[in-house]
């Protein structure tokens, strides 16, 4: 269908204000990340003044940042790698089993998606004072896997039901076990639905706010989001550190987003969303 | 799975008929000195005695209901505008998709540098048109309208890429019998679009309204609940109550947030059915 001249103009206009809406704050801090101090603080606008690397180099010659973003990448990765390991087996074993319970632990499931973190965090706080972790990465890693796993298996869940049962009969026949059909057909078959749990996974635990910031609380041992907060004062905002290290943050996940929202928005139709 | 997430969830229903708090929980050196208290937390809370349960709360569910609207019409809107075929279509969904990828926090910290009062991106722009500036944060009413317009534009690509996917799968043939009998754009939207549409609109809306009203870090870094604690939402003033140690009376308001939601999506999902 051609769009008539009017609605074509109303269509671009109305995609071009939310396009810069949406390009403004981004933007904008990827400028001012270049900037010096003293032209950070100042009424003029200018898009590009006197740009620099200053701010990085400030940024990672502190030594406090390149040590927040080691723990911030341990904690994603130990929980990325827990969370789709638990998921996979309990998502398949969901997909592919008849048992009592079945229905009740999906609709489960689905209601823990409603938990606000804040209920969890006070006897999580007790528990984890009582095993000794806090201010250990160990209480962030059980914490954050414990919201991105029914959200994992509800998607790879869905994603094991379009797997055809034949494959894995064929195998049977020829001689595999339970486990050996699920690492040697269904886990092979499954990568792209793996890759969208993974990166869920590694995204809510390299962004969490909440949590980190009451677990831990030596300075060494901050994630990087309590960390960039220890540098909002209401006298002293060094935005230039603020803006750099948002850019810094940001780059690896934009760039993995942007591989994964295919496999993300056909998964998210497909699983979660639907139900 | 259960351990984790059940057992927390136990302890704190548990503590919430007690009068825990960070002076009387016991440590290593001190027995536990804590009593029940009965239904005496809930007593205070809904009362309005002891807190400001209700205010916050009136705040709280405007600032979703705000939200999720605005989330929803945009969304829906852009949706409507991408679902037609023209060029540059898919750079314009990849700007419109860049909130999804940056971390939310790292968005608030965005704005909070854009709406500052002294050398904030938006003063300096209405300092070029001759418009004092505005504490933005400080001022009545747009201490309430900021961290909404952060909010929006965090949760407006989620919608878009639903609804998106839901456009897709409506049947052409459809539009085609309409335009066939005469009806008009604006008919075919209120009588094929919006039914069609209608059970993925009635999920995402309720997990748009889940999400908004559990956000954390929008109120926490925009406006830190002030002034004078006007815009805290339920969830951030939880999180004040464990900061300050008063564990029973934040679980207690744990335990209501999570009742209202469960009340709120069975009693919307029983009406959606209905309808």
């Amino acid at each position: 269908m051609k769009m008539s001249r009017r609605r074509s103009v109303l269509t671009h206009t109305i995609l071009i204000i939310f396009a810069i809406w949406s390009l403004v704050p981004v933007v904008w801090t990827l400028l001012t990340s270049f900037k010096p101090e003293s032209k950070i603080f100042t009424t003029e606008i200018k898009l590009i003044d006197d740009p620099s690397l200053k701010n990085y180099s400030d940024l990672l010659t502190r030594g406090d940042f390149v040590q927040w973003a080691f723990n911030s990448l341990f904690v994603s990765i130990v929980t990325t790698v827990f969370a789709v390991f638990l998921s996979a087996t309990c998502a398949y074993a969901i997909s592919r089993f008849r048992f009592r319970g079945r229905s009740t632990s999906m609709y489960i499931f689905l209601v823990a998606q409603m938990f606000p973190g804040v209920i969890l965090l006070i006897p999580l706080f007790g528990i984890f004072t009582n095993l000794g972790l806090i201010d250990t990465p160990w209480a962030l890693i059980l914490s954050y896997a414990t919201f991105a796993i029914p959200f994992c298996i509800l998607m790879l869940k869905s994603f094991f039901d379009t797997i055809p049962y034949e494959l894995e009969e064929a195998g049977r026949v020829d001689g595999l076990g339970v486990f050996g059909t699920f690492w040697r057909i269904v886990i092979p078959l499954s990568v792209p639905g793996l890759a969208v749990t993974a990166f869920f996974a590694f995204v809510t635990a390299w962004n969490e706010f909440l949590f980190a910031r009451s677990f831990l609380t030596s300075k060494d041992a901050l994630t990087l989001p309590v960390g960039m907060a220890t540098f909002i004062d209401p006298f002293n905002q060094p935005w230039g550190l603020l803006t750099a290290g948002s850019v810094l943050i940001t780059i690896p996940v934009m760039i993995v987003f942007f591989l994964a929202q295919r496999f993300l928005i056909s998964g998210l139709s497909t699983g979660g969303v639907k139900g | 799975m259960a351990v984790i997430v059940f057992y927390p969830l136990a302890v704190g229903f548990f503590q919430t008929f007690t009068n825990i708090d960070a002076t009387n929980q016991g440590t290593r050196f001190k027995p536990p000195t804590w009593e029940f208290v009965g239904l005496q937390n809930y007593i205070d809370i809904l009362t309005g005695e002891s807190t400001k349960f209700y205010p916050v709360l009136i705040w709280t569910v405007i600032w979703t209901a705000v939200n999720v609207f605005f989330h929803y019409t945009i969304g829906l809107t852009l949706a409507l505008a991408l679902n037609q075929r023209f060029r540059g279509r898919t750079s314009y969904r990849m700007i419109l998709l860049l909130p999804w990828a940056v971390p939310a926090y790292i968005t608030a910290i965005s704005w909070l540098f854009i709406f500052n009062g002294e050398y904030g991106l938006l003063n300096n722009i209405l300092g070029a048109f001759g418009i004092p500036a505005v504490a933005w944060l400080s001022t009545w009413p747009w201490y309430y309208i900021m961290p909404i317009i952060v909010n929006v534009w965090l949760g407006i690509p989620f919608m878009m890429v639903v609804l998106l996917g839901g456009l897709q799968s409506i049947p052409g043939d459809l539009y085609e019998a309409a335009q066939m009998n005469g009806a008009t754009a604006r008919q075919s939207f209120w009588n094929i679009t919006l039914p069609q549409l209608k059970s993925v609109s009635t999920t995402v809306i309720l997990l748009g309204c889940i999400w908004t009203f559990n956000i954390f870090v929008v109120i926490f870094f925009i406006t830190g609940g002030g002034p004078g604690g006007k815009t805290e939402i339920l969830v951030t003033y939880t999180y004040n109550g464990f900061t300050l140690g008063q564990y029973a009376i934040a679980a207690t308001y744990g335990v209501l947030i999570f009742s209202l939601l469960l009340v709120f999506s069975s009693v919307y999902r029983r009406m959606a059915r209905e309808s």
